[in-house]
């Protein structure tokens, strides 16, 4: 039997038209979800079999409508609303960060807000500062949200699925360079094999991808390809372990602690900016663990506004190269 | 919509709970700041906004919402919540800072979220809009003809959230009600230096939808005006947009020196009080005596007494209490 292969989009999609037709509690609202179904193909014929009603395309108001899906939520809907760009963030956060984040906490519990916020984010095709960035880490220090960075299009079903049924909110992110796009170009590894049942993923489990013995890479989303091709063209010389954190929020620490306690090495490679972020929380994690770490070396986006023109571009962004070269000064 | 002796009586009452309510707020915010002032001192710390001036729009919109109804209020929310029908006493615990109050004391006076009558606010001039929407949306989805009213002062409407939320609104023809409660003041910014128009009410034009001012701090008009924006949206056939001249006749928070107010303001304004007008009318058409005014406000001081009770009687929460309640 040849297994079924998937893109990244039309994995996201099953996931989301799967539970679409389990219950009619889940709505998706965004911009050009409709007849477009999505501008990076995340809600692609859904508009077809469940109607306007439940899919409904909105103004360019994104404070209205994820305020309107943090207000139907609190009602018991499950909406799932998306942010075109996680860029575009700045004209919506209060919505975002002020009442999705915080509701719940602020009314001891008594509010759940089942909300799924689809976001696209990455760079790496020349769009240049205002729309190329990762920033989830934004989103992983502002407590109440969950953090969601799927790598492939096996994980993507799973973790949407468990995102839909998660009574919290889930910012979900997918890069734009993963989907499997016709228009922009994906690695080979994002397309998987996808059992057509539904099955969910849990938060907070990170995945080996490749066990090895002398450095542990830890990376997300994009950056997970490229760290696999960048161990492999080691594997001569050096036996690397590749963890895809998966999620960010929660954060799988004890798979990342055990992992540096077998290497005494660590490397983490961020599409995000460097500072403030996901290189360092990594870094005190271990720290705190009180795990020998002989080395700990990161390689994220230096600080910069991603800059548009290519040669720019790619000098921000680690490549398979860039990681080689900083694994392999890491061991040395 | 006519209003019967009881709807009247109700709205008359519950004008004299959140006055009251407030006054005794008033002296128990005080309490642990004097001689010194300090904000984050005494029983109620941080800041406090009080609503006296502005209950007729709390009960004249209130009197056509039921349980299933959703209201969202803004910073300045203890009218509108008493109104919906907030339970007193866990509101009460809430400001106080409580283990029993409706946040297990997390949220505090302008983050007060009661799910059993379906009541929030927040803190952030204008968000309360975009959810009171999304409240409606999901009404509409469910098949019910619940609504949602939104309010916010009219410093709110010229923020991004306002304008998004109406449009959004009515496009989807959903049944929610936009009130804007003019004091007049935007903390210090009086409304002739916010406000390009000289009502908001001109502003539901621009989104196709009915808007109306109401001129006077009265109760009744502004039930009238509720009334017929209420039932449109149970109908199904949109929202509706109400601005309301009322009354702020405290500081925008308890401490504000108020130096940009004119001498004598808050008593002009004091002598047009709705309360009293309410009660005026009230008397003329002989639904209240001397004697049942008497008996409505011995009511009112024993709810509160008991309300204010259960707070200061109530348990602080443990400390580490802090860390639950991120997610659900």
């Amino acid at each position: 039997m040849t297994e079924r292969k998937l893109t990244m989009s039309r994995a996201i999609v099953e996931a989301i038209d799967q539970e679409m037709a389990r219950d009619p509690k889940v709505f998706v609202m965004g911009e050009d979800v409709g007849p477009y179904g999505g501008i990076f193909g995340s809600t692609t014929g859904l508009l077809q079999k469940y109607g306007e009603d439940r899919v409904r395309d909105t103004p360019i108001s994104e404070t209205a409508f994820i305020g309107t899906a943090t207000g139907a939520a609190a009602e018991g809907m499950r909406p799932i609303v998306e942010l075109m760009f996680v860029d575009f963030f700045g004209v919506c956060m209060d919505q975002i960060y002020n009442h999705l984040a915080k509701n719940t906490y602020m009314s001891g519990g008594g509010v759940r807000l089942p909300v799924v916020l689809t976001t696209a984010y990455g760079g790496g095709y020349s769009d240049a500062a205002q729309h190329s960035q990762a920033l989830y880490g934004v989103f992983a220090h502002v407590p109440g949200l969950k953090v969601v960075v799927p790598s492939n299009a096996y994980d993507a079903k799973g973790l949407m699925i468990e995102a839909i049924r998660d009574d919290n909110p889930v910012m979900y992110f997918f890069h734009k360079g993963l989907m499997g796009l016709g228009w922009m170009t994906s690695p080979a590894t994002a397309a998987t094999p996808v059992p057509e049942e539904p099955y969910t993923i849990p938060f907070g489990k990170a995945e080996v991808k490749r066990s090895g013995t002398d450095l542990t890479i830890v990376t997300v989303g994009l950056m997970v390809h490229r760290a696999l091709e960048a161990a492999a063209s080691l594997e001569k010389k050096l036996s690397i372990e590749v963890i895809d954190l998966r999620t960010l929020v929660p954060l799988d620490r004890p798979t990342v602690v055990a992992s540096v306690k077998k290497t005494g090495r660590l490397l983490v490679v961020d599409e995000d900016y460097r500072s403030f972020g996901l290189t360092g929380e990594l870094a005190a994690s271990v720290a705190e663990a009180d795990v020998p770490m002989r080395r700990y070396r990161r390689l994220a986006e230096p600080d910069v506004p991603i800059p548009y023109s290519r040669p720019l571009e790619q000098f921000v962004f680690p490549s398979a190269e860039t990681i080689a070269a900083a694994a392999r000064a890491a061991v040395a | 919509m006519q209003l019967d002796r009881d709807k009247l009586l109700w709205m008359y009452r519950t004008m004299l709970l959140i006055r009251r309510y407030e006054e005794r707020l008033v002296d128990a915010y005080l309490e642990g700041k004097m001689p010194r002032f300090d904000i984050g001192w005494g029983p109620i710390p941080g800041e406090m906004h009080l609503a006296a001036g502005q209950e007729p729009v709390a009960v004249g919109v209130m009197a056509h919402l039921r349980k299933e109804d959703t209201v969202t209020g803004p910073h300045r929310p203890h009218h509108l919540a008493i109104a919906k029908g907030v339970d007193l006493k866990k509101m009460t615990a809430e400001i106080y800072g409580k283990k029993t109050g409706l946040g297990h004391g997390k949220g505090g006076h302008m983050h007060l979220f009661d799910p059993a009558v379906k009541f929030s606010c927040s803190g952030l001039i204008g968000a309360g809009f975009p959810p009171a929407v999304g409240a409606a949306l999901a009404a509409k989805m469910q098949g019910k003809d619940w609504v949602a009213a939104a309010f916010a002062g009219e410093g709110a409407a010229n923020q991004g959230s306002f304008h998004e939320a109406l449009n959004l609104a009515a496009i989807w023809r959903l049944p929610v009600i936009f009130v804007i409660e003019d004091n007049s003041w935007a903390i210090s910014v009086p409304r002739s230096k916010s406000t390009a128009v000289s009502s908001n009410a001109d502003r539901a034009a621009a989104y196709g939808v009915p808007g109306v001012l109401i001129p006077e701090n009265d109760a009744l008009a502004i039930a009238e005006a509720a009334g017929v924006a209420v039932e449109r949206a149970r109908r199904g056939e949109g929202p509706s947009l109400i601005e309301i001249r009322t009354f702020r006749y405290l500081g925008h928070f308890q401490g504000d020196p108020e130096t940009y107010r004119p001498k004598g303001e808050v008593e002009e304004l004091k002598k047009r009080d709705g309360i009293a007008r309410l009660g005026r009318v009230l008397t003329a058409q002989k639904l209240l005596t001397e004697s049942l005014d008497g008996e409505l406000r011995a009511g009112v001081e024993r709810e509160l007494d008991d309300a204010f009770e259960f707070a200061r009687s109530s348990p602080y929460p443990e400390p580490a209490d802090a860390l639950l309640h991120v997610f659900a």
